[in-house]
């Protein structure tokens, strides 16, 4: 009994906590304003109140109990957004099975990863913290704030954000379940078929739900289906309450998948990495899915051998909603440069090489009405940059998240672990292999294996 | 005169590849802005011929010479990465198109040049982006083979070979391996040790080998039994070939410097990532350094976000000579981006350019034929339209021992084919 009220009490405590996530007020003054979707404005403001951008303009007046930020000479930017990412994460991949659409990456949040604010040290503010991909369909995947300071994983959490799965497609769950389970995925026509046989019975699932919730009122004896969680996620899939986000990479197996969600009238689809999407632009763009890749990664296996650092430009001049994502606590800092690199390959324009970073990753998440530009009435997540932010020159100064400032480079000490273990010399290691985590968990030595 | 015609019209490319013929023969590039690295920025014209940078003034012609307009443009000598598996590694991930790392742990007698593949799809892919120039390294174990120095173009081996050759070594550590490395801190100072116990054995084995063969070679009687391992350590050991130690770990780093003092090895340190913890050190041993990635994550948790980045920069600032590299395979074209952070954050543009141009040709001791723009240097170099650091800038014409380069690639083809694709969905 004693535990039982103990175990009410934290829980109650944990919830009071997170529902207080901190915000704040900021004028930021005198700054080149990158709106995204209005242009950009010379010598602006833009003041941020309890957490939200209330106007944007010259010459504002700062409200009462703001804090100022002169941006004098510098660049000011919607806060990245990240499409794809591991960071903030105990564990990534629950690969026990080739569908595990029951387990979510929201209940094993690590808010003491040091790699948060390291992004947040990248202009990052918000990131979409990904299972990985040893599943054809893997876990629900949480969109997170890069609220670092918090020891309350729940603070991470994007309130209202749209929820989300990983599904994935090729060489990780055909080697993991087929190779490494002798289980069916072992090639991409097993793939569809756990695809196929997953959303069927997800299809009977809900099907035998409605006729007892029908039945139930006449008929004493209607027996409800037995709950299950795994199914109960696919259902909301067909329903169209969670949003797919699938690791695939060529061409056939994307157009594959798009076949399988017009099966069963499924239309909220984003495919991340998506190397060949550029040969099936026109088919991306007609169905309506979006396309979350890579900069330039190309080679490191034989799905990506036939690749091109132009995907993010063929894919955006065929109309279709495109995003650069990480993937990596390494890039995940700098994703700016990585937006960059599509004026090298295929000559994209400022802005939209920088939507590619902001505003369709929001949509992607399904939060375009929350971040991914500057505008009022929109959160107050900011990066500020000392030049403009797609030159290789440029350095983040400051990054806000809800109007409070996360990283600032001239406040901030050098060790910013919030809880280092103070009998534990930090050791250096000789392989860094904390930056590639898609297939962390799977019991391969899979480094650079995304 | 038609004899000559015909012998050029012959020798005027180097047959094909899948992204097209490289041409040779003699190119005035006309009203550039030259970035010569060494002597300063030229307004003016550069002439290409036989292989070689023949002249740079001004008003300059030629005849026969093909003119290219660089009315606005820019020319740069071509970037040379001091440490890449290009040409040695196809596809990571597929072990059998892996040549870099060999079995087994002390492997002197091999060359990462036998093993080269001209005909790597990254190899175009890289040298459109300036990239003209890459070391080739062997990996794994504590002496992996010697790396080559190779151009970017050619259809051997020994056509791409550019004329250097140093010996890797893996310095000893007693640093975890990654996250994974469950061994003790014991265990692993044990490993430590017994790797430098083999390390004094081999050299002092190296050392009666060559004796042994010096005997032999003015008395017949001498048997030598047959050993390439000691007969590859040699040069080395005797301080004639270059030793590229591989070292991270600032106390590795330390460590190694001592090291290389008593056996007067002929050193270059190369990673580095710890460098900026000890750099006066490394400044007062006079050791150069090859450093990289620079675009990379700190090596420890309570590090400082940005020290990979400002890691190059600060060892140069301590008076260390510094050269960068990508240590990279498939995206050894990103080499210009890992020098733009690098000065950006504190080394300076002027001294990271140069840290993938001259520095690494003085490290190689190549600096009369490669690194800048000078008269009677190989012609190395590319035309692009702004600062070639800049993710923005395009490369339009790169040039190797003066060939003409085909500025295809697989990616670029690829965006010719399908950025407007036929048959599409509705036509």
């Amino acid at each position: 009994m004693y535990k039982h009220s103990l175990m009410l009490f934290l829980l109650l405590a944990v919830s009071a906590l997170s529902a207080q996530v901190e915000k704040g007020s900021i004028h930021i003054k005198n700054g080149t304003v990158l709106t995204v979707t209005n242009g950009i404005l010379e010598n602006a403001d833009v003041v941020i109140e309890d957490g939200i951008i209330t106007r944007i303009g010259k010459n504002l007046k700062t409200p009462s109990g703001a804090k100022t930020v002169d941006a004098t000479g510098q660049f000011v930017m919607p806060g990245i957004i990240d499409a794809h990412s591991h960071i903030a994460l105990d564990a990534v991949n629950e690969a026990t099975h080739p569908i595990t659409a029951e387990v979510r990456t929201g209940d094993v949040l690590d808010p003491l990863d040091v790699g948060i604010y390291r992004a947040l040290a990248g202009g990052v503010t918000a990131t979409h913290a990904m299972h990985g991909s040893a599943n054809a369909i893997g876990g629900q995947c949480e969109t997170i704030k890069l609220r670092y300071g918090t020891f309350n994983p729940n603070d991470l959490k994007m309130e209202g954000a749209p929820r989300t799965i990983k599904f994935a497609l090729g060489e990780n769950p055909m080697r993991v379940h087929g190779e490494g389970g002798g289980l069916m995925s072992r090639t991409r026509m097993g793939i569809e078929h756990v695809f196929r046989r997953g959303f069927s019975e997800a299809q009977q699932y809900l099907a035998a739900q409605e006729a007892y919730n029908k039945n139930k009122a006449s008929d004493p004896s209607a027996v409800p289906p037995m709950y299950d969680r795994r199914l109960e996620a696919l259902g909301d899939i067909l329903k169209g309450d969670i949003i797919i986000h699938c690791h695939s990479y060529r061409a056939d197996e994307i157009l594959m998948l798009m076949n399988v969600c017009k099966d069963f009238g499924i239309k909220r689809l984003v495919f991340q990495h998506v190397n060949e999407g550029f040969k099936v632009a026109p088919e991306l763009a007609e169905f309506g899915a979006g396309a979350s890749v890579f900069a330039d990664w190309w080679a490191y296996k034989f799905e990506v051998y036939y690749s091109t650092a132009y995907n993010a430009a063929i894919l955006t001049k065929n109309g279709v909603v495109t995003s650069i994502n990480s993937d990596s606590g390494d890039y995940i800092r700098h994703l700016f440069h990585q937006a960059g690199k599509t004026q090298r390959y295929g000559k994209l324009t400022d802005n939209e090489a920088l939507r590619l970073i902001t505003l369709n990753p929001a949509i992607q998440l399904g939060i375009d009405d929350r971040v991914g530009s500057l505008e009022k009435g929109k959160d107050g997540d900011v990066a500020i940059f000392n030049a403009h932010p797609l030159s290789v020159y440029a350095i983040p100064q400051m990054t806000i998240v809800d109007g409070i400032v996360r990283f600032d480079i001239k406040e901030d000490g050098n060790d910013q672990r919030l809880a280092p273990d103070p009998e534990k010399v930090d050791m250096m290691m000789l392989n860094y292999d904390e930056d590639h985590r898609c297939m962390e968990g799977t019991g391969e030595a899979l480094f650079h294996n995304h | 005169m038609l004899v000559l015609v015909v012998l050029l019209m012959t020798t005027a490319s180097l047959s094909a590849q899948v992204v097209g013929k490289a041409t040779k023969g003699s190119f005035l590039l006309k009203n550039a802005t030259i970035e010569t690295v060494t002597k300063g920025s030229v307004k003016g014209d550069l002439l290409i011929k036989d292989g070689k940078i023949a002249d740079i003034g001004s008003g300059l012609s030629a005849t026969g010479a093909k003119e290219i307009d660089c009315t606005g443009k820019f020319v740069y000598p071509g970037f040379i990465d001091g440490g890449t598996n290009l040409g040695l590694i196809e596809v990571s991930s597929v072990s059998l198109t892996q040549d870099a790392r060999e079995g087994g742990d002390i492997k002197p007698f091999l060359e990462a040049l036998t093993a080269v593949n001209p005909s790597s799809v990254a190899i175009p892919v890289t040298r459109v982006s300036g990239v003209t120039t890459v070391i080739a390294m062997p990996e794994g174990g504590l002496i992996p083979g010697k790396a080559a120095l190779i151009n970017l173009v050619g259809y051997s081996p020994d056509e791409m070979y550019a004329g250097f050759k140093a010996m890797r070594m893996n310095f000893p550590s007693s640093a975890a391996r990654g996250r994974r490395d469950r061994r003790s801190e014991e265990d692993r100072k044990k490993a430590e040790e017994k790797t430098f116990k083999e390390i004094t054995k081999l050299w002092d084995e190296t050392k009666l080998f060559a004796k042994i063969k010096a005997a032999k070679a003015t008395d017949a009687s001498i048997m030598q039994e047959y050993n390439p391992t000691l007969e590859g350590m040699i040069p080395v050991v005797e301080g004639k070939l270059p030793l590229f130690i591989e070292v991270n770990r600032s106390a590795d780093i330390l460590s190694a410097l001592k090291w290389i003092k008593k056996t007067g090895v002929k050193a270059v340190l190369t990673g580095v990532s710890e460098g900026w913890r000890v750099a006066d050190s490394i400044a007062a041993a006079k050791i150069p350094v090859i450093t990289g990635p620079v675009i990379g994550m700190p090596t420890r948790q309570s590090d400082r976000y940005d020290r990979p980045y400002a890691n190059a920069g600060l060892m140069a600032k301590a008076g260390v000579t510094v050269a960068i590299r990508s240590n990279d395979t498939e995206n050894v074209r990103d080499l210009p981006f890992h020098a733009g952070f690098a000065a950006a954050y504190g080394m300076g543009r002027e001294e990271a350019l140069k840290a993938i141009t001259i520095v690494p040709a003085q490290i190689m001791g190549l600096e009369d034929r490669l690194g800048s723009l000078e008269v009677g240097k190989d012609a190395n170099l590319f035309i692009c339209d702004g600062d070639p650091l800049e993710t923005k800038t395009q490369i339009e014409q790169v040039f190797i021992s003066g060939w003409e380069i085909p500025m295809n690639s697989r990616h670029s083809l690829l965006y010719d084919e399908f950025l407007d694709r036929s048959p599409g969905i509705k036509n």
